[in-house]
């Protein structure tokens, strides 16, 4: 039978002999065990100490009434466990983190279903009731009889969310791992959408999330946050880890999140990070953040203008590429200097033997690296571009400025 | 020629430049810092001064001159101290006053926390929409083209903007309020008379003394203002390194709502109280009857000031309420959502505008009842409200060291306290005497 947390809280219970013992007043499930299984009912006796009966000892579960399946002498006094999650305290009318519909969404109660096995029921979580019929359930409870609830919740619309779906927020990380929360789930959701949970949460949960994702996650979801949010996560993680996720950050967007931080944490954030990437987002500070120079990415893919096709594809194959971004090729001359530019999509149709330089992209555009960023805007307008090369003042490239760098900097304005 | 001065002394030139720019970069860094943080406080604060508020203060000048202005530093101690504790909720916590209520007290105590405030925060909308009517009535402007217009761009203004372009909107409008300042420079006032009445109390036992100066408290400190003011730096991101520069935006704003008080007993004090006119009931009225005594400039700029303040208010207070009861009870909201993601959150936005803005327009609307009813619901709203305020801020698992202090506790408890009765009085005489402010019509 389908049973709500709301009717059971209050339930009076009764021992085998039919005795009453106490009140429910909250559900604990134990992670550690099993994650939806209510393991123990907490039994309010008034002034006296509270009991918990066990989910073995549970013989059947009615809307306000339970029957144990032992004596009153067998259940245990209630001591408090961090490692309980409690239905009513950590999970009614709290926010939790919907992992399929992507986003953040307030309990409103919790449905549970009976599960017999020898001679006992188990109640299990099914789903987390976030919609209306919970909601009219919390204020009518006590107050209209149960079946005059259940029929008028039956006319409202549904929305409920599957507990495997659930991810609870707690920003304590000893209790969040004392209750086995992982954020399995949200690593695998797009960084975006990440990022907009985030925002929806306050700032010790969203430092919990962070400092709990790998740090290839943690990156990509600082990348998309709104760069205040982001300077205040990175002040406040541990250097060691911050540097860590700066790492794998893109060289520019590490430097715009640099850029934000004072001196000092900057510097030190900067020694953790390892010589080259450190480097690299080094110089990328030095350019003022309203240049060309200042949006790059010093990372971009180049190859001399002579190679064959048959070359530059067995080459991108021995690097690490993000090949869900790479459109355009650099290519160099013989000086090093800036020649063109290729779009990966030329190669397809190219001959293996054929040159790049055959290929190159009309006209040769490029910008210096200290040309205002509305120079670059107005180019990638005027030139429908994906990518525009940087180049220093002795034509050597420096760096690309994609497309997507554009368009947050004019969604900033 | 010596060259080596000159490049040296350019070398030097140069490096003072720096210094400068680099100065200069540091104070527009502890501005960023600083705009980051400011409006909440500041925004807050003034829609205190709404339409009803300036009726009260009219009534107050007009009925016993400069007598009450001692009671302002008392009131601007009591709404920065309340107003200060939100404003660190908001700001440690990262959560809304309506969040905490329901993760702390539950369902059912936020819901009737929300359903009263639907209510009062309604009356309190009419009372603006009567308010801009009776600022254009100066103007010439019918109240049956005043109203509509009025809840328009109202609507509009909030719908197709961004939470920052409406922030800066609603400072600019707190801008406005100096036309008090300015009415009350053109009434020619004993600016002497007046500060010595601003500094030593002056407290009367007669009844109609009494209950005007509940009316002033009971109309300063609105419950809404709580929801609002936290909801706003929960909004803003502040976090609780930038706590330093919320508080002073919150202190800024209490004075700064006072000092306009003080303008506006001040302008009805010297001209409306000096010539006998004491039987003044709303602000209208005394903007039509300062134009014969201090001229049209006074009698303009008191009316636009009105104007104003009603528009603000309007704007603010159905935004707010539709915020908080869809933050509260778990529903999508905000104005950065799109209509579809948030539906019920932009019903109750337009509804509250809707009928708010339609029943000023009945023919014999019921408007004086309204009023009451806003200022008999803001006075039984107020206590539940400050008392879960005190409640959470003293959680030391919400607030860690942020908790108040045993002084500030002190002065909290016995603000709240001091509030609540006045409220209650208010409420009482609104309902049972004639007496009351806004009921003498």
């Amino acid at each position: 039978m389908q049973l709500y947390a709301t009717e059971l809280m209050g339930a009076e219970a009764y021992d085998a002999q039919g005795n009453f013992v106490g009140r429910v007043r909250e559900f604990f499930i134990e992670p550690a065990e099993q994650a939806n299984r209510v393991a123990y009912f907490l039994l309010s006796r008034g002034k006296f100490q509270p009991l918990v009966a066990r989910h073995d000892q549970v013989a059947s579960v009615a809307p306000g009434t339970m029957r144990l399946s032992v004596g009153e002498r067998a259940l245990a006094l209630y001591q408090p466990n961090e490692a309980w999650l409690a239905v009513q305290k950590d999970l009614l009318d709290q926010q939790i983190i919907d992992t399929s519909g992507r986003k953040v969404v307030r309990v409103n109660d919790v449905d549970l279903v009976e599960f017999r096995t020898n001679g006992t029921v188990e109640l299990r979580l099914t789903q987390v009731d976030v919609g209306l019929p919970g909601a009219v359930r919390r204020l009518l409870q006590g107050v209209v009889s149960p079946g005059v609830i259940r029929k008028l919740q039956s006319k409202l619309p549904q929305r409920a969310i599957l507990w495997e779906f659930v991810n609870l927020i707690e920003p304590d990380p000893l209790r969040r791992v004392k209750l086995r929360i992982t954020h399995e789930k949200l690593e695998d959701l797009h960084p975006a959408d990440l990022a907009e949970i985030m925002e929806a949460l306050s700032a010790a949960e969203r430092q919990g999330i962070i400092a709990s994702l790998d740090e290839e996650t943690a990156a990509a979801v600082l990348a998309e946050l709104d760069a205040r949010l982001t300077t205040q996560i990175v002040e406040k993680l541990d250097p060691e880890k911050a540097a860590d996720i700066l790492e794998e950050m893109a060289p520019d967007a590490a430097a715009d999140v640099l850029a934000e931080l004072t001196k000092e944490t900057s510097e030190e954030l900067l020694e953790e990070m390892p010589g080259q990437e450190a480097d690299e987002v080094r110089e990328l500070l030095t350019f003022d953040p309203a240049t060309a120079g200042g949006m790059m990415n010093p990372e971009f893919v180049f190859v001399g203008e002579v190679s064959t096709r048959e070359e530059v594809l067995q080459w991108i194959q021995t690097q690490d590429v993000n090949l869900d971004q790479l459109d355009t090729i650099v290519l160099l001359d013989s000086a090093a200097q800036f020649s063109g530019t290729v779009a990966v999509a030329r190669l397809l149709l190219a001959a293996p033997e054929q040159q790049l330089a055959e290929l190159k992209t009309e006209p040769l555009l490029s910008v210096p690296v200290d040309a205002d960023e509305k120079e670059a805007f107005e180019l990638f307008d005027k030139y429908n571009l994906r990518m525009l090369t940087v180049v220093d003042r002795d034509k050597h490239p420096i760096g690309t400025i994609t497309v997507d760098d554009v368009v947050s900097r004019l969604m900033k304005k | 020629m010596n060259w080596g001065t000159i490049t040296s002394g350019v070398a030097g030139l140069r490096t003072r430049g720096t210094d400068l720019q680099k100065r200069i970069r540091g104070l527009r860094r502890r501005l960023t810092l600083l705009l980051a943080v400011i409006g909440p406080g500041i925004i807050t604060s003034n829609v205190d001064n709404d339409a009803g508020g300036i009726s009260v203060y009219t009534q107050a000048g007009a009925q016993y001159g400069y007598a009450l202005l001692w009671s302002l530093i008392p009131m601007t101690i009591a709404l920065y101290v309340t107003e200060e504790m939100c404003a660190r909720m908001g700001v440690v916590t990262g959560k809304g006053l309506s969040d905490l209520i329901r993760e702390e007290f539950g369902f059912r105590s936020t819901f009737f926390v929300m359903i009263t405030g639907f209510f009062v925060d309604l009356a309190n909308v009419v009372a603006e929409f009567a308010g801009v009517a009776a600022a254009m009535q100066i103007f010439g402007v019918n109240k049956y083209i005043a109203v509509p217009t009025a809840a328009i761009i109202v609507w509009i203004l909030v719908l197709r903007g961004t939470y920052r372009q409406v922030e800066v909107i609603f400072l600019i409008a707190c801008g406005f309020y100096l036309a008090y300042f300015f009415s009350a420079i053109l009434a020619k006032p004993d600016w002497m008379e007046a500060a010595k009445h601003t500094v030593i109390p002056n407290l009367r036992f007669q009844s109609g003394y009494l209950v005007m100066l509940t009316g002033l408290v009971g109309t300063t400190i609105a419950p809404w203002q709580f929801f609002y003011l936290q909801a706003a730096f929960v909004e803003k991101k502040v976090n609780p390194r930038q706590y330093p520069q919320a508080r002073a935006d919150v202190l800024f704003g209490s004075v700064s709502c006072m000092v306009i008080v003080f303008f506006i007993i001040v302008c009805t004090a010297a001209t409306l109280y000096a010539s006998g006119h004491r039987d003044i009931n709303d602000a209208g009225q005394a903007a039509q009857a300062l134009i014969p005594l201090a001229g049209r400039g006074a009698g303009i700029l008191f009316a636009f000031g009105l104007l104003n303040a009603s528009l603000f208010a309007a704007s603010i207070l159905p935004l707010s309420t539709a915020h908080v009861i869809c933050e509260g009870l778990g529903f999508e909201a905000g104005i950065d959502h799109k209509f579809k993601e948030a539906p019920i959150f932009y019903w109750l936005y337009t509804v509250l505008i809707a009928v708010g803005a339609g029943i000023v327009l009945l023919p014999h609307a019921p408007l004086w009842k309204i009023l009451i009813f806003s200022q008999v619901g803001n006075g039984i709203w107020l206590p539940v409200v400050v008392i879960f305020i005190l409640l959470l801020v003293n959680r030391r698992d919400l607030m860690g060291d942020y908790v108040n202090t045993l002084t500030f506790n002190i002065i909290a408890w016995v603000t709240a306290i001091a509030m609540i009765v006045l409220t209650l009085v208010l409420a009482y005489t609104a309902l049972f005497q004639s007496a009351a402010p806004a009921v003498t019509h």
